[in-house]
């Protein structure tokens, strides 16, 4: 915990000392890591869901729709976009309670199709395949001007300290507790009094509200919002940040993030092939680090203590 | 008093009737043991008494009301708790954090007490209740282990304290002492005793007779998903039906 500080402080200096571009980069960061953090509460308490990236999706063409013919401040546009992305997660998931197995996932790949095909083919109010244009950026605030990046900027990272605050502290709380244990074994979890369905609910709709603000940050600071944003290619992007960097903590999402959009940053030069970049990672991954890189951190620890010296007690 | 009563009782899945019309009553403070040779259809009945199946015909009836058609977390919160045949522990935690995962309903929190931390005192009161329990089951040194680091027995043990933090008024237990040499077996038996006198109805399923017979008030003897006779524990090891059934598999005892 201690390590956050300097962390934190090095974040609040980054954007008056790096490009312009630097800045943009690091404000998708932020929404990308409340992206793959609310999909791995619902992967650890339901199921790997096919349509996570559709709820980003909804809280950015709700917000921009709201700010856009409204003209209703963006401040309330982003919750309302991700309570609508809550409710449109929680609807999908009450229809498809009790569909198991394969099924599920296709029917969520479904639904989540439906909903492109609703973006794309009603141009009102929707903008169909080309999406929506001129929507308003963050208002003048106390003569801070949130349509500039750099204000933005601490807006969307305060959010999403916020967002990994709200997750940390019900990670460590007793619904935390019953989340690890539908996770570990969902029957006796039941047995034990735990009401899975209800849990399952419940971590849905706050993974939905979070993916929802993600758009609405998203929305308001790209002035815009095209449907090919949220589509299947995007959400494997999700998968595999998830996947990569590990869902067993809390902390594993943040670090697939960071570590798979360094890479693509730094792939640039080689843009075509980057969808076999990252289907090779996921695969490899799969394969010889099952656990993601958060896997390798409690083996990495040890073997450092090991090196200097101190004595290995049983790490948990 | 009927603490649990299972009338004309039939679980089929697709035509295999792996229960068929059976009645049960089970009346409070008994030890009552359920035995019969293998697929006569006892891990079904708990799975059907439980909620983990509807039955297909017939009632399940728990201190007078009709529970059959209600989920597993539904019956627990009544007071009726089973362990499982197979070991079911949730693995990654510690012992002691299994125990207090169980006290799920005895513990209250919404989602505002989790981000605002407003629970802490409760918490604090299960971790105590959850470690007596630990220790109570004598797992007390380990209570900081992995579960599945755990020896097997020990782990029966646990799944017993998870049973038991839920403060059930009706326990069943599948199997508790399968795996266990003959220490943790007397162990076992001396805890399910303690267990009882502080008021709690038993229902046991075993194969070790050793452990039936010195353990339960009457036993039920299950063949073919059928009830083939009741009593104490001294006509059962005496009767000749019960025998044949067991003829090839496990003797009884003496």
């Amino acid at each position: 915990m201690g390590a956050l500080a300097p962390l934190i402080i090095g974040l609040c200096i980054l954007p008056f000392f790096a490009r312009a571009y630097v800045v943009e980069v690091a404000m998708l960061f932020f929404i990308y890591i409340m992206l793959a953090s609310s999909y791995r509460l619902i992967v650890t308490v339901h199921d790997w869901q096919l349509y996570h990236i559709v709820l980003y999706g909804v809280g950015a063409y709700t917000s921009g729709l709201l700010a856009k013919n409204f003209g209703i401040p963006i401040w309330v546009t982003i919750p309302i976009g991700g309570a609508m992305a809550s409710l449109v997660g929680m609807a999908i998931v009450r229809t498809l309670l009790r569909t198991k197995g394969w099924g599920f996932y296709i029917a969520t790949f479904g639904l989540a199709e439906l909903i492109r095909t609703i973006w794309l083919r009603f141009r009102t109010p929707f903008g169909g395949s080309t999406g929506i244009i001129n929507i308003p950026y963050g208002p003048v605030v106390a003569g801070i001007d949130f349509s500039e990046h750099i204000p933005y900027y601490f807006f969307v990272m305060g959010v999403m300290f916020a967002s990994i605050y709200v997750l940390y502290r019900i990670d460590r709380s007793r619904i935390g507790d019953s989340f690890k244990a539908i996770y570990a074994d969902p029957l006796l979890a039941e047995t034990v009094g735990i009401r899975v369905p209800r849990y399952r609910l419940l971590a849905c709709a706050i993974g939905g509200f979070i993916a929802g603000i993600a758009g609405g940050l998203l929305v308001h600071r790209l002035g815009a919002v095209d449907p090919r944003l949220f589509d299947i290619i995007a959400m494997i992007y999700l998968l595999v940040w998830v996947v990569v960097g590990g869902y067993r903590t809390f902390w594993g999402p943040i670090i697939g993030v960071c570590v798979m959009q360094a890479a693509f940053e730094f792939s640039r030069p080689l843009m075509q092939i980057r969808p076999l970049f990252f289907g090779l990672t996921l695969a490899l991954v799969l394969v010889f680090m099952p656990g993601g890189i958060e896997s390798l951190i409690p083996k990495a620890v040890a073997r450092w203590r090991r090196l200097r010296g101190v004595p290995t007690a049983a790490t948990g | 008093m009927a603490i649990l009563e299972v009338k004309e009782l039939s679980k089929y899945f697709g035509g295999l009737a792996a229960l068929s019309d059976l009645d049960l009553t089970i009346d409070e403070g008994e030890i009552r043991g359920i035995i019969g040779p293998n697929g006569a259809g006892k891990t079904t009945l708990f799975n059907v008494i439980s909620g983990v199946y509807r039955p297909t015909k017939g009632s399940v009836i728990y201190q007078g009301s009709n529970i059959s058609s209600l989920s597993p977390d539904q019956i627990a919160e009544k007071g009726l708790v089973r362990t499982f045949q197979r070991t079911a522990l949730f693995h990654d935690f510690t012992v002691l954090k299994n125990v207090t995962i169980a006290r799920h309903l005895h513990a209250k929190e919404g989602v505002f007490g989790a981000i605002f931390g407003t629970a802490q005192q409760m918490e604090r009161e299960n971790e105590a209740k959850a470690l007596e329990l630990v220790e109570f089951m004598g797992l007390g040194g380990l209570k900081d282990e992995l579960a599945m680091n755990l020896p097997h027995g020990h782990q029966r043990a646990l799944g017993v304290a998870i049973a038991l933090a839920t403060e059930p008024k009706l326990l069943m237990l599948d199997e508790p002492v399968t795996g266990m040499n003959p220490t943790e077996k007397q162990h076992m038996l001396q805890l399910i005793k303690k267990v009882r006198d502080q008021g709690i109805t038993i229902l046991l399923v075993e194969h070790d007779m050793r452990t039936v017979m010195g353990l339960c008030t009457y036993i039920s003897v299950l063949d073919f998903g059928k009830k083939l006779t009741e009593g104490l524990p001294k006509e059962i090891q005496a009767n000749k039906a019960v025998i044949e059934a067991y003829l090839g598999g496990e003797e009884i005892a003496a």
